[in-house]
């Protein structure tokens, strides 16, 4: 497996608070990384220092190296092509208020697409890869909110996948919906990683179980543990990931 | 059927009465908040009420001709000038009132002195009493400037009462807008500037159009900023001229007192058309919000 995201000796500090703390980390392609850890341990944080979001937090501070494919995203790399290349599904399902097709399109038309045609045939194959199409093709002109839940997080990954990105981050995004629209996302997330590098991160280590093959344990804004999912889950080698992962504390 | 159910979750008038024997502060607090409605809706029905009927009589066809003279006291040029007036007014304060308001919402960095200078200025703005902007408007458009009574230095004047209504309202509805939609935005890939025009101010338009609306209102009513600026000729004016608007026509024929009954019917108009706008903008606002939904 090549090796996707490389981070070395990275920390971040808002404002005075140091949150993440020497961070190293490889990121392989074509495999799901999951990062868990109890809330506030920097796993989020790190989440959104790979593809810059972190730079809309002011007072927020980083150094140290990601490498992209070889290339340092925080030394001049255009930050709206990296997030083309580097898309994110949030915690919240966060559609725009616009119609289903035209929150599709967005991406594509932000990065110069234009033709109808051309726009359509991404929109039908994106909702298609993300396990939609069914539901929503005789309602591609209604409005995104009045989707469900669980749809409306389908559709936010529908529009990840519309800009055709390498990689796809993904901060919790099962948090805020049902069992049922739960599995059909892990479902659709282990079916993605044939053509995408996913990194997500998860307060749920059942998921972690089920859908990731690498797994990162994040504590105080440490990387504890790190390695295959199953190896992690069965023979932890520190202490504290077996507390965590047993149920001891988070 | 109905009538046999007695529900055990609602009170009846005798359950009431008796809670209120034990609670007499809560009934005399019922009594002040009702009679304060009461009041509230009187007031108001009492206002229109009287207008209407003091003005309705003398709505009359040549009170609509298209040129002004002693004998018929039309108020048509005063409506066309109410028109231009606010186009002109809304041209110069609509670009600057959210070109402010995104710089502060977006761009200004939070706890900027700026920005609270800014939000304290414009508050402070919103307070001064009409008639000192149209002392400023005086000195400053028609004499510094040499614009003379004109459509141009009342507009302006006015552009200047309402552009902190404008900037307010339309910074609000900025703030509004949930920063999910701006993280999703720039997570594709989208720069400032597309998120801004894209997203951010799409969603928030009806709540912009609520603060123009406002705007209108104060443009179309507006007198005394008017006075000295624009003057009081009471023709269909260009934007150089002088002319009057239909709040100032009402102001001049009961000031001269020769035409009273004239006066209470202009009010009737300017009654119907701020109604006219609030409903037209309501609308509009329902079907953009419907747009999006």
């Amino acid at each position: 497996m090549s090796e996707k995201f490389k981070i070395s000796n990275l920390d971040l500090y808002y404002g005075d608070f140091h949150a993440l703390k020497d961070i190293n980390m490889s990121i392989h392609a074509n495999e799901i990384t999951a990062f868990i850890g109890p809330s506030g341990c920097g796993k989020s944080t790190f989440l959104k220092s790979l593809n810059r979001m972190n730079d809309l937090v002011e007072g927020c501070k980083i150094t140290g190296n990601v490498l992209l494919d070889g290339e340092d995203i925080y030394k001049g790399m255009d930050v709206n092509l990296l997030r083309k290349r580097v898309g994110m599904v949030f915690q919240k399902p966060n559609p725009f208020p616009m119609s289903i097709y035209d929150n599709i399109a967005y991406g594509p038309r932000t990065h110069g697409i234009r033709s109808k045609a051309k726009l359509d045939e991404i929109v039908e194959k994106s909702l298609r890869d993300a396990a939609i199409w069914d539901e929503v093709k005789d309602r591609l002109k209604k409005s995104a909110l009045g989707m469900s839940g669980g749809q409306q997080q389908r559709l936010c990954i529908a529009r990840a996948l519309a800009v055709e990105p390498e990689v796809i981050l993904m901060d919790e995004p099962t948090s805020a919906l049902d069992p049922i629209s739960t599995s059909k996302i892990e479902d659709l997330v282990i079916e993605l990683k044939k053509q995408y590098t996913i990194v997500m991160v998860t307060h749920n280590m059942q998921q972690a179980v089920r859908v990731s093959d690498k797994t990162v344990f994040f504590l105080l804004g440490e990387v504890i543990e790190a390695g295959e999912t199953e190896k992690l889950f069965s023979i932890p080698q520190d202490k504290r990931t077996e507390d965590y992962i047993t149920g001891r504390f988070g | 059927m109905e009538k046999n159910i007695t529900p055990i979750n609602q009170l009846s008038w005798k359950d009431r009465l008796k809670s209120y024997k034990k609670h007499p502060g809560s009934f005399i607090l019922l009594l002040l908040v009702g009679a304060s409605a009461v009041i509230t809706v009187t007031v108001l029905v009492y206002l229109v009420g009287y207008i209407l009927i003091h003005g309705v009589p003398y709505l009359r066809p040549s009170l609509f001709s298209l040129t002004y003279n002693s004998d018929n006291v039309s108020m048509m040029p005063a409506i066309i000038n109410t028109i231009t007036m606010v186009l002109l007014a809304l041209l110069f304060s609509v670009p600057f009132g959210i070109g402010a308001a995104i710089y502060l919402v977006e761009y200004a960095k939070k706890g900027n002195k700026l920005v609270e200078l800014v939000r304290i200025t414009a508050e402070t703005l919103t307070g001064i009493p009409s008639i000192i902007y149209g002392l400023f408007g005086m000195l400053f458009f028609v004499t510094a400037l040499h614009w003379g009574y004109s459509m141009l230095a009342g507009a302006a004047t006015l552009a200047i009462m309402v552009l902190p209504v404008i900037m307010r309202t339309t910074e609000e509805a900025l703030l509004c807008v949930p920063d999910m939609y701006r993280e999703g935005s720039f997570g594709l890939g989208a720069g400032k500037l597309r998120t801004i025009f894209k997203i951010v101010l799409p969603t928030a338009i009806p709540g912009i159009l609520s603060g123009i609306i406002l705007a209108i209102g104060r443009i179309v009513g507006e007198t005394a900023a008017l006075i000295y600026t624009a003057g009081t000729v009471a023709e269909a004016a260009g934007v150089m001229d002088s002319g009057r608007t239909l709040a100032i026509h009402m102001y001049s024929l009961s000031r001269e007192g020769l035409h009273t009954n004239e006066a209470y019917a202009t009010a009737v108009v300017l009654l119907i058309v701020v109604l006219l706008i609030n409903g037209l903008s309501s609308l509009i606002a329902r079907k953009l919000e419907a747009a999006t939904k």
